[in-house]
């Protein structure tokens, strides 16, 4: 027997619940600034800052999540269904969905862009997220050219069958990796997919000069009838953020796209004129210091403990301008499976000193802290050394480019580094992702990202056991597991949690929409899709 | 004349050589591994060892110079790890700018450089002399990124006499010309100073001015055309000065020139890229020398080339 979940179309309800929406009418355009120049917009390679949400409004996938939350509803995928063990899941498409070229989706189209995201030639930075889905090792193995998990019965339906279950498979089909790209394009294209790329999404293309401006316009077929609210919307690229603040100022463009500058940061929240133009928001992101566990003296729970109880983290937050709230465990407040009940270690240079001396490490050790060489992170890394010095212990800040110290984390060098500015922003909302890369076994490995190397044997195999509770009912006690993992893993204490960054966006006057759409949980850093132009109105 | 240009260029050609076994070497000197950049978080031992392959990576360093070099000859730059296209048409496409932008400031040095020069010679010891060399000690020592914004502060936010940054028209470029030709200014003007009041010892100044010349034509034609003479040789070495500066200008007034790419190439340690700017600056360097040679020879027929 199968037991249906199908959900009702979520859209229809969302717009008819919410009266915001309902009145907004479309028109107006918007310019938002980057520093960096875009890489790529294909969806199954681009991976940060500046491409990811962008990608989002040309693209979708078969499932997404209501605007400014992170609750999951259907996007593409008009219902689905979920195998008793968990291990099928049967996704119906809905009807008269375009591609920008105006081929109707179908669903072979969702099997190429899986497969496309594991295939190794594709140098996806996501594919490791599909390894549940069977035939993943035959792909990636180079012994088949295909998903033997996935199948197409018609036009409409895709089977996907896993060979473990998986409660997070159903974010896993909205992240960016699992989006629809359309076969005929991408192979035509080729590596050029990146710069033309065509999907299903809100906006679609119009023209990109590379290093100067992208431009996109309102998709007309686009499926959910009324969006995006703008009809034009055009990226500027190489803008430098503290020049962007005084462009914004005089109305240049509309949203400073990497957010308020460190040094303008009082000055502009300060200003009274800006008083309804920042938006602020939490996001899924913790920064932690880590501690290598195979190396003394941190193989030694205490001495780790010790560390925790060391940094005094007010201090820090007040060092970066109160734009982020001290961190008492390793996810983020906004993460299901925070435990607000769990305080963490308490700043108490007295109390580490005192573990320190029953880890017989009393009278101190030298190490040495990894930090990113970009601001605010150096200087955050001080505070840090400064705090660990008044209980004894001398650690030489490394200070290097980002790239040298992932490599040193992953190959286990680094006896504790600061994750500021490499640090783990979610890719979807569920407690599993802020697990396996950076605390599980599986990232505990030469190249991985999980730099404390802890390994828990037992934990992973209860975070194992956890995912597979998939059924809907069974959703309280898995987050309720997590939960538990988590304030285990506090207690092995294989990270120091600093802070949980908060989100600044700064807009101009002239856009609309709700605090929540500027600092979008899952389309970070704006939901463009839902933000209106004023003038339109 | 041909033989040393031969011989010049021959040389050239070994220092390009040079520059592309250091950048090589360096580049993969880093203790960072792009395969862990390009493959992420969620990624496997085995992906990241099959894009490892798939890159060239695996092979032992030295194989792989030669096959970058085999690629080099054929006009190939590589392909970019975070763009995934390739980088002669991206480095190409970037070079118009960078290029304008060096010739605005090569305009905008030679006009603060060699008025300040010659004004500051010709008031030698006095108020004027002295605060033009502190200008020019000012502007040399300021770094670019703290002159650039506070031009942009002062011209573009204060006063609205030029835009935000931006590339496109004149207007977009005056102000980062300004901020990298105005070190170069200061050095010219000094240079021009020095040059200047070693000119107007000469016994043809005094013979000038004692047959009665006004003094700005005896400053002007006499002085001038033989001070500046050094300065203009000392052009085509800017070229290998603006090369590193174009990376902090362009990032500062958003121009979208190679000092720009090369920059985001280093944050995400996208080495075809690095390789592939570093080489072009090379050639211009060395290009740039080269006519800083051949135009000495032109403008000053004391000079001979051998």
């Amino acid at each position: 027997m199968r037991k249906f979940l199908t959900i009702a179309a979520a859209a229809l309800a969302l717009a008819a619940a919410s009266p915001a929406f309902a009145a907004t009418k479309q028109g107006g355009a918007a310019i938002v600034t980057f520093n960096n120049d875009l890489t790529t917009l294909d969806p199954q390679i681009g991976y940060d800052w500046q491409n990811w949400s962008v990608i989002k409004s040309i693209f979708d996938g078969l499932m997404d999540y209501k605007p400014g939350t992170t609750e999951l509803e259907p996007d593409l995928a008009q219902s689905y269904t979920v195998s008793d063990d968990g291990l099928t899941y049967t996704f119906i498409l809905r009807d008269g969905i375009k591609f920008h070229n105006g081929r109707a989706v179908t669903s072979a189209d969702v099997k190429y862009s899986l497969e496309r995201a594991v295939n190794p030639a594709t140098q996806s930075p996501g594919g490791g997220y599909f390894g549940m889905i069977a035939g993943y090792d035959d792909l990636t193995g180079g012994k088949a050219s295909e998903l033997s998990g996935i199948t197409t019965p018609d036009d409409k339906t895709v089977i996907l069958k896993l060979t473990r279950p998986d409660a997070t498979f159903l974010h896993l089909m909205a992240i960016n990796f699992a989006y629809i790209v359309p076969k005929e394009v991408v192979e035509a294209e080729g590596a050029d997919f990146g710069k033309k790329p065509v999907g299903t999404g809100a906006f679609k293309v119009v023209n990109w000069t590379p290093g100067q401006s992208l431009e996109l316009e309102r998709f007309a077929d686009y499926y959910r009838k009324g969006l995006p609210y703008l009809d034009k919307l055009t990226f500027e690229f190489g803008q430098d953020p503290t020049v962007a603040v005084l462009r914004l100022k005089k109305g240049e463009i509309d949203i400073v796209g990497d957010g308020i500058p460190p040094a303008q940061f009082t000055e502009v929240m300060a200003d009274p004129a800006n008083k309804n133009l920042i938006a602020e928001g939490e996001q899924l992101h913790t920064g932690y210091v880590t501690m290598n566990v195979t190396t003394p003296p941190f193989d030694n729970v205490k001495v780790r403990q010790a560390v925790n109880m060391a940094i005094n983290k007010d201090r820090i937050v007040r060092l970066i301008n109160n734009r982020a709230a001290p961190a008492t465990q390793a996810l983020p407040p906004a993460m299901p499976g925070y435990n607000p009940d769990n305080k963490g270690y308490a700043y108490d240079p007295e109390g580490a000193k005192k573990l320190l001396a029953e880890a017989g490490v009393g009278e101190g050790f030298t190490t040495e802290l990894y930090a990113m060489n970009v601001d605010p992170n150096p200087r955050i890394a001080q505070a840090i050394q400064q705090d660990l010095a008044a209980v004894g212990i001398k650690a030489e800040i490394r200070s290097l480019a980002q790239a040298e110290v992932i490599s040193a984390g992953g190959a286990g060098k680094a006896p504790m580094i600061w994750s500021g500015g490499m640090a783990w922003i979610a890719d979807f909302p569920d407690p599993a992702n802020f697990y396996y890369g950076i605390l599980g076994c599986a990232g505990a490995v030469e190249g991985g990202w999980n730099w404390s190397k802890f390994c828990n044997k037992d934990l992973d195999a209860r975070a194992e056991k956890a995912d597979a509770m998939v059924k809907g009912d069974q959703q309280e006690a898995r987050i309720a597991e997590w939960k538990s993992i988590f304030d285990e893993v506090l207690t092995q204490a294989p990270w120091a949690p600093i802070f949980n960054e908060k989100r600044f966006t700064y807009h101009s006057d002239r856009l609309g929409g709700e605090a929540a759409l500027f600092t979008d949980p899952i389309h970070i850093p704006v939901n463009y899709d839902y933000i209106y132009a004023k003038d339109a109105q | 004349m041909i033989g040393y240009l031969a011989g010049r260029l021959s040389a050239s050609f070994l220092i390009l050589v040079g520059v592309t076994i250091v950048t090589f070497g360096l580049t993969f000197l880093i203790p960072a591994d792009p395969v862990a950049m390009i493959a992420g978080r969620t990624s496997t031992p085995q992906v990241r060892e099959q894009i490892r392959v798939q890159l060239g990576l695996d092979q032992p360093l030295p194989v792989q110079y030669i096959a970058y070099v085999t690629r080099l000859a054929q006009g190939d730059l590589g392909r970019s790890y975070a763009r995934k296209s390739d980088v002669g048409p991206l480095i190409a496409s970037r070079l118009p700018p960078t290029l304008l932008l060096m010739l605005g400031a090569i305009i905008a040095e030679l006009m603060i450089g060699i008025p300040a020069g010659l004004y500051a010679a010709s008031r030698r010891g006095k108020t004027a002399d002295k605060a033009a060399m502190i200008a020019s000690f000012v502007s040399i020592s300021t770094p670019q990124f703290v002159l650039g914004l506070s031009l942009i502060y002062v011209f573009a936010y204060l006063l609205p006499w030029a835009p935000l940054g931006g590339y496109g028209t004149f207007s977009h470029l005056v102000l980062p010309a300004l901020t990298l030709g105005l070190a170069g200014g200061g050095w010219y003007s000094r240079m021009m100073r020095s040059s200047m009041i070693e000119v107007l010892q000469q016994d043809y100044i005094r013979t000038a001015r004692a047959k009665g010349m006004p003094e700005w034509r005896v400053l002007l034609r006499h002085g001038m055309r033989n001070a500046i003479l050094p300065i203009v040789a000392m052009i085509g070495l800017d070229v290998g000065i603006f090369m590193s500066g174009v990376v902090v200008v362009e990032n500062v007034f958003g121009w979208p020139g190679i000092g720009q790419l090369m920059w985001q190439a280093i944050q995400s340690l996208d080495i075809p890229i690095i390789m592939g700017v570093t080489l072009v600056a090379a050639v211009f360097i060395v290009l740039g020398n080269l006519l800083a040679d051949m135009i000495a020879p032109l403008i000053d027929p004391r000079i001979r080339l051998r």
